[in-house]
């Protein structure tokens, strides 16, 4: 006797609102063990395209994992000035730069991204790991044993990934910036 | 020059969009110097100012255009990054190379090396990371305009809600534990004085010829009763009245009377500790 996906629907909702990080399908199943994994799958499933269908101010977003639920980012303006708010500082272009290195090179060490960079890179590493974008991933097993870094969980939530596999690859980018430089 | 940074560049935490626009309208006299990733990035800058390809880079001129802007760099007394110094030597390396005629015997070989080519490898892959650089900030754009409700105020973010009856009952237990600790010290203090410990230890080893030390400090009631029970045991060394010894590294100390210090009796106390160690 398992839970049905019109049942389940709105229970997922009410947990999926409730869940202060993107909250896995993992732990849904193992609070729901009414229901089976292939119903509560469909369930989310149905629940997400409720959503997109509705017109609503909100969004089911798959993110690093997990599932959560945003506001849409057209209607920002609106919140902000409820929230008297304005964007907050964002990440350097040096950060950036950085953090894509290790992105996609991960996991990578520090004279490595700056030998791709060809600057030092040692403050905009330290202000990744203070922003807990990147985390250290063990040692490099050569002279010295340098630190090796990987993008974190925190990375994902914050730019709206649901896993790495969801960044372009770096060919895409190739073909991008081949076009404009022969030009 | 070996200042640590990135670059010359000193907005840390400009949003890209306000920096932009100035890159866009760069010209030789209005330069906004403080635009630039590092030299890779100025380079890049100058290939598409000229209008040039990446795989054909002039190099003559993109070099002169590279140190012209050093220059200006220099003349507003900003301090130029030492990578910017290492491309400039990598750049007139490269132009001195092509101007020397190929060598006979590598014109013959199909792939004839030219100088460029692991400065165009290098540029070619940053700016691919600069294009995800990009990206990425479009992504953060995207996400900074998106809400999620708010943290709930549940027991485990509220501690004044998490702490019970028993938790303040701890607390108070703690408080008055401290305050016991604080009294002993206070009796220790007036009671012990180096002089006393002194004598106290001379008349110790009246008594007796040998003294496990260890034992005695494990004895100490106090941090205070330690040190000065320290610093009597070694001026009693200093004077001459006892000797230390060890049985192993690390092992007990020993304190023997000096005036029986004669080397079998040190034997028969190191072989006695030896057997204490034993049981």
């Amino acid at each position: 006797m398992t839970m049905r996906i019109e049942e389940l629907k709105p229970i997922l909702e009410a947990l999926i609102f409730t869940a202060s990080e993107p909250i896995t399908e993992q732990e849904l199943a193992q609070i729901l063990p009414e229901a089976d994994r292939a119903t509560l799958a469909a369930a989310l499933e149905a629940l997400r395209r409720d959503y997109e269908a509705e017109g609503r101010g909100l969004e089911l977003r798959r993110i690093a994992g997990g599932y959560r639920i945003c506001t849409r980012p057209e209607h920002h303006e609106y919140i902000r000035r409820y929230l008297k708010t304005r964007p907050s500082a964002r990440l350097s272009m040096a950060a950036l730069e950085t953090l894509a290195v290790i992105a996609y090179k991960q996991p990578i060490t520090l004279p490595e991204i700056q030998e791709i960079r060809g600057v030092n890179s040692a403050r905009a590493v330290r202000t990744l790991l203070e922003k807990r974008l990147i985390e250290p991933k063990g040692r490099k097993p050569v002279v010295g044993r340098p630190i090796l870094y990987g993008t974190s969980r925190e990375f994902l939530i914050q730019f709206g990934l649901n896993d790495l596999s969801e960044l372009p690859t770096l060919e895409d980018f190739e073909e991008l910036t081949e076009g404009a430089s022969v030009s | 020059m070996g200042r640590e940074g990135e670059s010359p560049d000193r907005c840390e935490e400009i949003p890209l969009h306000e920096r932009e626009p100035e890159r866009a309208s760069l010209s030789p006299y209005t330069v906004k110097l403080d635009v630039f990733e590092g030299p890779l990035d100025l380079l890049l800058h100058l290939i598409k100012q000229e209008q040039v390809s990446i795989y054909d880079i002039p190099i003559a001129r993109i070099t002169e255009q590279y140190l012209d802007y050093l220059r200006r760099m220099e003349a507003l007394d900003l301090t130029i990054a030492s990578e910017y110094l290492v491309m400039a030597a990598t750049l007139i390396y490269i132009k001195s190379k092509m101007l020397l005629p190929a060598p006979a015997r590598a014109a013959d070989e199909a792939e004839a090396e030219d100088p460029r080519q692991e400065l165009v490898r290098r540029l070619l892959e940053y700016q691919k990371y600069k294009a995800a650089a990009e990206l990425l900030w479009s992504r953060a754009e995207r996400e900074q305009a998106t809400f999620t409700r708010g943290r709930l105020e549940t027991d485990e973010t509220n501690p004044e809600v998490n702490a019970t009856v028993f938790d303040l009952f701890r607390a108070f237990q703690r408080a008055m534990e401290r305050l016991k600790e604080r009294q002993e010290l206070v009796i220790a203090r007036e009671q012990i004085t180096l002089a006393e410990k002194i004598a106290e230890l001379r008349a110790l080893f009246r008594e007796r010829e040998r003294v496990d030390i260890t034992a005695l400090f494990e004895a100490a009631c106090s941090r205070r009763e330690l040190l000065i029970l320290f610093l009597a045991v070694l001026e009693l060394v200093r004077v001459a009245l006892i000797r230390l010894v060890q049985t192993e590294r690390f092992g007990r100390i020993l304190a023997l009377r000096a005036s029986d210090v004669d080397p079998e009796a040190e034997a028969t106390a190191l072989r006695m500790t030896r057997d204490d160690h034993a049981d």
